[in-house]
């Protein structure tokens, strides 16, 4: 079962020009450029501390970049159709139904709406046993499977994933990459970060590889995983410790 | 009998000061206190400085302060409100608002900064964002609310003051026991003192049952 997509002109791609972001004097990210394809899996990669939460959140318009500039398709600074879902979710005190109601709710749809979409999400993701349990209370995979699908029922036109398995066992994780590429086949354009090299291979048709702040390589996961060009992303494939 | 209703119309006047007053005090100063985690403004500090210091005020001031407000060449004097209960209920606002603003920004900052990316993900503003805080720290907040029935419920330097302890009027059971006890009529006194530490101990055992429950049924 699928959304009805809204016609409403795409906001993708999402250009990234010269984007830098510096904090206390300190360069964290420097001079990227990028762009965000619609329909595609990008998957953000690099080491620890590399940049790629923060790149994230400069996309999704969490935070303003304090050089260059992000740009929506539609020509606005932060769209409206994207969604984020975070390394540890973040669930309301609330029962499950309430989670999925809360953004929709803060989008003004009617109460009839609301009542639908939720109810068509918990069916969609086989969460309606669920539905009035609290949210706080559902194990970690059942915890993010509840952000992945209230993240879905917001209708995005692209997601934005941060290291969304790293505190998830191997089963659920892939419960998670399955709904990501359930997501990827209904047209909705993921952006991931994962310092996982087999969740990275699973799930990446393009790769952007950050070190140190810097973009270094960006092209497709084919070609990525084939051999980089450059050394950082050799080693890094190789499992070598850079920094 | 006569006794009986007398006591009875005491234990009645103390309640309705001390809930009303709490009513009062966290339609103010839960929404205060919320504001107050969320915004950023020069000074801010200096305010839940002063708010903090204000949990301490003594009663007797909180009661001097509200008797110069209501006295007749006050500037609320025109208000004819010396010597009633209204005006207890005033005085024991004036003493359980700085709680409930200090707890509810204290409650409200711990659940923004965990939640605060996310909300905004969700596309909610910061103003939007104050009832949602609110609720879901609903469990803690009700810790405020009863310490401030608490602090409401045992004082009488204030009510004293701006009430009068008049008989059938605004003598509460703190006031009745200071007057018995001077007199003393330590049996009456005493009798007051079980009843009011009875209510106290009903109040305390409903809200942490009500507490655990809440954490058990929500995480």
């Amino acid at each position: 079962m699928t959304h009805p997509r809204p016609t409403s002109p795409t906001i993708l791609p999402l250009r990234l020009e010269g984007v830098g972001y510096d904090v206390a004097g300190k360069t964290l990210l420097s001079d990227i450029s990028l762009a965000v394809d619609p329909g595609r899996r990008l998957v953000v990669m690099g080491a620890n501390g590399a940049g790629k939460s923060l790149l994230l959140r400069l996309c999704h318009g969490l935070i303003a970049p304090t050089a260059g500039r992000c740009i929506w398709a539609d020509g606005s600074i932060r769209a409206h159709a994207q969604a984020m879902v975070f390394q540890r979710p973040i669930l309301l005190r609330r029962s499950v139904a309430a989670n999925l109601d809360y953004p929709l709710a803060l989008r003004g749809l009617s109460r009839q709406a609301r009542r639908a979409t939720v109810a068509r999400t918990l069916d969609r993701f086989g969460l309606g046993p669920l539905a009035d349990r609290p949210a706080r209370l559902l194990s970690g995979g059942e915890q993010q499977r509840l952000a992945l699908a209230r993240a879905w029922s917001m209708q995005p036109e692209v997601l934005f994933l941060d290291e969304p398995t790293s505190a998830l066992d191997p089963s659920a994780t892939r419960i998670i990459e399955e709904m990501l590429m359930g997501f990827s086949a209904e047209g909705i354009t993921i952006v991931l970060t994962t310092h996982n090299l087999g969740q990275a291979r699973r799930l990446a048709e393009d790769v952007a590889f950050l070190h140190r702040g810097r973009l270094i390589e960006h092209r497709p996961a084919a070609d990525f995983f084939a051999g980089p060009a450059a050394p950082e992303a050799r080693a890094f494939l190789a499992g070598d410790l850079i920094w | 009998m006569a006794a009986d209703a007398a006591l009875m119309q005491i234990i009645g006047l103390s309640l309705r000061v001390t809930l009303t007053a709490v009513l009062v005090a966290c339609a103010i100063g839960l929404p205060l206190g919320a504001a107050l985690a969320l915004a950023r403004f020069p000074g801010r500090g200096a305010v839940i400085v002063v708010f903090n210091a204000l949990m301490g005020l003594p009663p007797v001031v909180a009661g001097l302060v509200v008797y110069l407000m209501l006295s007749r060449s006050g500037p609320l004097g025109d208000l004819a409100l010396l010597f009633t209960p209204e005006a207890m209920i005033l005085a024991q606002t004036v003493l359980i608002l700085p709680i409930v603003v200090s707890l509810t920004r204290s409650v409200v900052e711990d659940i923004w900064a965990e939640y605060r990316e996310q909300l905004q993900s969700l596309g909610a503003s910061r103003l939007r964002a104050v009832p949602t805080l609110l609720w879901d720290g609903r469990v803690s907040l009700l810790t405020g609310v009863l310490a401030g029935f608490g602090r409401a419920s045992a004082e009488v330097g204030a009510v004293l003051i701006v009430g009068g302890n008049i008989a059938g009027h605004t003598r509460t059971m703190t006031t009745a026991i200071t007057l018995e006890t001077s007199r003393g009529n330590l049996g009456l006194a005493v009798a007051l003192g079980i009843i009011l530490l009875a209510l106290t101990l009903t109040l305390n055992a409903v809200a942490w049952g009500a507490g655990q429950w809440a954490r058990g049924r929500l995480g």
